[in-house]
């Protein structure tokens, strides 16, 4: 009578209000920690834009979907520390496919990926982000909030460099290490756990249960502002240029905690 | 004037308000078939989430009922295509011959009346004498069988004149299908014409009157067999072979989109209906049942979608249960356990009734009978095994 036992399975779900699924504009999942959304422009904590205008994100996008021009800094009101900056800085989102290595190529870490997904278009043009409306924030450093755009409570937080913080290119001294410059994104991240010890912890990361508070990455690097000491490699070389030397004291020690509430 | 109200017409006298009853009803019936479909996309869809832990239809109207006429209007604006491929006639064709059988299947079912013996289910309305049944013509029950073979032509005709491979192959399988699971059906309705000696579908409620329900009265098995079989004729889960998605995309739908895809798509829902009212109709009484005191048609109608929600829940229970049989299982269910299943239980009850008839002796007759269906068994179980064997044998040597 096996095929009865099937039908006393699904008439026993039925009243049980456990679902797979979620009302989805009202109620939301937890997004992956690593999901690659809408990009951002980063700023420097002082207010001074990230991007140099080098061009090499268009050059490794495989999509073809940004398009950048540098200029040169009017040497009294500069737009970056640098000599020049993204002077025209688009990305055609109708063919972007979120792949990240713009992320990766970008030397100054001026543009990251947001995790937001949710945005449409009604017309091809309104599809292509400008340089205004990438660029973060200058006074918070929180993406900005386009009108046709869902962002929730928290979301914008958690735009920072995802990749660089995880990927030790290969590099096994660097596994389980932060190798990322101060940014003014949110959400500076303890790294995942070396590859030996992926398999002992939860596989979520504690951070994702913290709260970031604005100005926080400030915080911690302002922290750490001590001499720096050469990053411990066995080869002796010297760590890589503009990389932090040091890891900040609330991200030493166990690599699996989040970034620690400076307040307690 | 007893019948007057029948768009056949049989009485002779058509007056104005003889064919005015006849508008009436046609289009009191079609609206109600039309929001039972409404109603029973919306009702599959939030069981079966149900079943499957999922919510469901929840934004269209409260609870998401509204959902169905949403679907509609949202097709109705679509682009409606038609393949260079497709023979255009037949492709434009085919979707009303798989709407028009499902609904004129349901005009000859009676939704309610007085079947009390000697007055035929006819009701008293407005001073007119009229059954709650669009029209009951004399050869009632062949009448539905011969819809059903129409239907087959709709999802033919649809498969072929698509000009496209998938929607070609599942026409083919359509008309497979439909064929074998025919004489099942034939077959199951047959005991029903044997125990109540009715063709019609007002007589064959009439005798089941109260409680005399043909499913005990035929003894159970020719309704599972009529109701396996009608779920293969209609194409039900877990028989929708012909639009099995992983394997021929959307099956002879494939190449329809907009108003036409929804008439095809109405057309398999007013299906499950239809066949669940012929089911209630013809083996669980119709609108018979106890009725409490007051106007005995209202009651009747109570009865009647009563039963019928209840039988379209076991519809949606079986799709949110079974997965769908494969090609060869489908044949081999019908030819091999339907068709003499039934055929023997037909067989059963005539000679029961015969026996009845002329008094046999049933300290014979019993052992007897027993010995030949063992015998019979054991015949079709060898036949079955030997074309098995041949089978394995043939694949041998291949």
């Amino acid at each position: 009578m096996g095929y009865l036992k099937g039908f006393l399975v699904s008439f026993a779900q039925q009243g049980k209000r456990q679902r797979v699924t979620t009302s989805y504009p009202e109620e939301k999942r937890p997004k992956p920690v690593r999901i690659h959304g809408r990009h951002v422009l980063n700023r420097y904590e002082d207010g001074m834009e990230k991007c140099i205008g080098c061009e090499l994100c268009a050059g490794v996008c495989p999509a073809k979907c940004i398009y950048v021009r540098g200029k040169d800094n009017d040497p009294d009101d500069p737009n970056s520390p640098g000599e020049r900056f993204g002077f025209v800085y688009e990305i055609n989102y109708l063919r972007c496919i979120h792949c990240d290595m713009c992320v990766e190529a970008c030397p100054t870490e001026a543009i990251t990926e947001s995790k937001l997904f949710e945005f449409s278009f009604t017309n091809r043009s309104d599809a292509i982000y400008t340089r205004d409306e990438l660029l973060v924030d200058e006074e918070t450093g929180r993406p900005q909030h386009l009108p046709w755009e869902d962002w929730r409570d928290g979301e914008d937080q958690w735009t920072s460099q995802w990749m660089r913080a995880t990927s030790p290119s290969g590099d096994a001294d660097y596994e389980g290490r932060v190798a990322w410059q101060a940014e003014r994104g949110y959400g500076v991240r303890a790294p995942e756990a070396a590859q030996d010890k992926k398999d002992d912890i939860d596989t979520e990361p504690a951070f994702m249960h913290t709260e970031v508070r604005p100005n926080q990455a400030k915080e911690i690097f302002a922290a750490s502002s001590r001499e720096p000491r050469p990053w411990p490699r066995p080869d002796g070389r010297s760590p890589m240029p503009g990389a932090q030397t040091e890891l900040p004291a609330e991200l030493q020690g166990d690599p699996q905690a989040g970034p620690r509430d400076g307040d307690d | 004037m007893i019948l007057g109200a029948d768009p056949l017409f049989e009485g002779g006298h058509v007056g104005f308000v003889v064919l005015l009853f006849v508008i009436v009803k046609t289009f009191i019936t079609f609206a109600l078939l039309l929001l039972a479909v409404m109603l029973m996309i919306w009702f599959e869809r939030k069981i079966i989430g149900d079943m499957q832990n999922r919510i469901g239809p929840n934004r269209a109207g409260p609870f998401g009922i509204l959902q169905t006429l949403a679907d509609g209007v949202k097709l109705m604006i679509k682009e409606d295509i038609i393949p260079n491929r497709a023979d255009r006639l037949m492709f434009r064709l085919a979707p009303y011959l798989v709407l028009l059988p499902a609904f004129l299947t349901f005009a000859v079912v009676p939704l309610s009346g007085n079947f009390a013996p000697g007055t035929d289910g006819v009701v008293k309305i407005l001073g007119h004498h009229t059954r709650l049944q669009l029209v009951d013509p004399p050869i009632g029950m062949l009448f539905v069988l011969a819809m059903g073979s129409i239907a087959v032509y709709g999802v033919l005709l649809a498969g072929w004149a698509s000009g496209s491979k998938y929607p070609l192959l599942s026409g083919v399988r359509a008309s497979a299908q439909m064929i074998s699971y025919e004489a099942a059906l034939g077959l199951s309705v047959a005991t029903v014409f044997l125990v109540t000696g009715q063709l019609t579908t007002s007589g064959i409620v009439g005798a089941q009157y109260t409680w005399g329900w043909n499913l005990w009265v035929t003894g159970l098995v020719p309704f599972i067999v009529f109701f396996i079989a009608s779920l293969a004729e209609h194409a039900r889960p877990p028989f929708d072979i012909i639009e099995a998605e992983q394997e021929l995309t959307g099956g002879f739908n494939t190449e329809y989109s907009s108003f036409r895809f929804a008439i095809f798509y109405l057309a398999e829902f007013m299906n499950a209906i239809t066949l669940s009212a012929i089911v209630v109709t013809l083996f669980l009484g119709g609108p018979n049942g106890w009725y409490p005191p007051g106007p005995e048609w209202i009651w009747g109608l109570v009865w009647f979608f009563g039963k019928m929600i209840v039988l379209l829940y076991v519809l949606v229970w079986i799709r949110g249960t079974l997965p769908r049989l494969r090609y060869d299982q489908l044949m081999d269910l019908g030819w091999k356990v339907l068709i003499p299943l039934s055929l023997g239980w037909l067989l059963l009850l005539a000679a029961v009734r015969i026996g009845d008839d002329r008094n046999w002796n049933l300290f014979i007759v019993v052992p007897v009978v027993l010995v030949m269906i063992v015998a019979v068994a054991g015949l079709l179980a060898a036949a079955i095994k030997v074309g098995r064997s041949d089978r394995a044998l043939a694949e041998v040597f291949e």
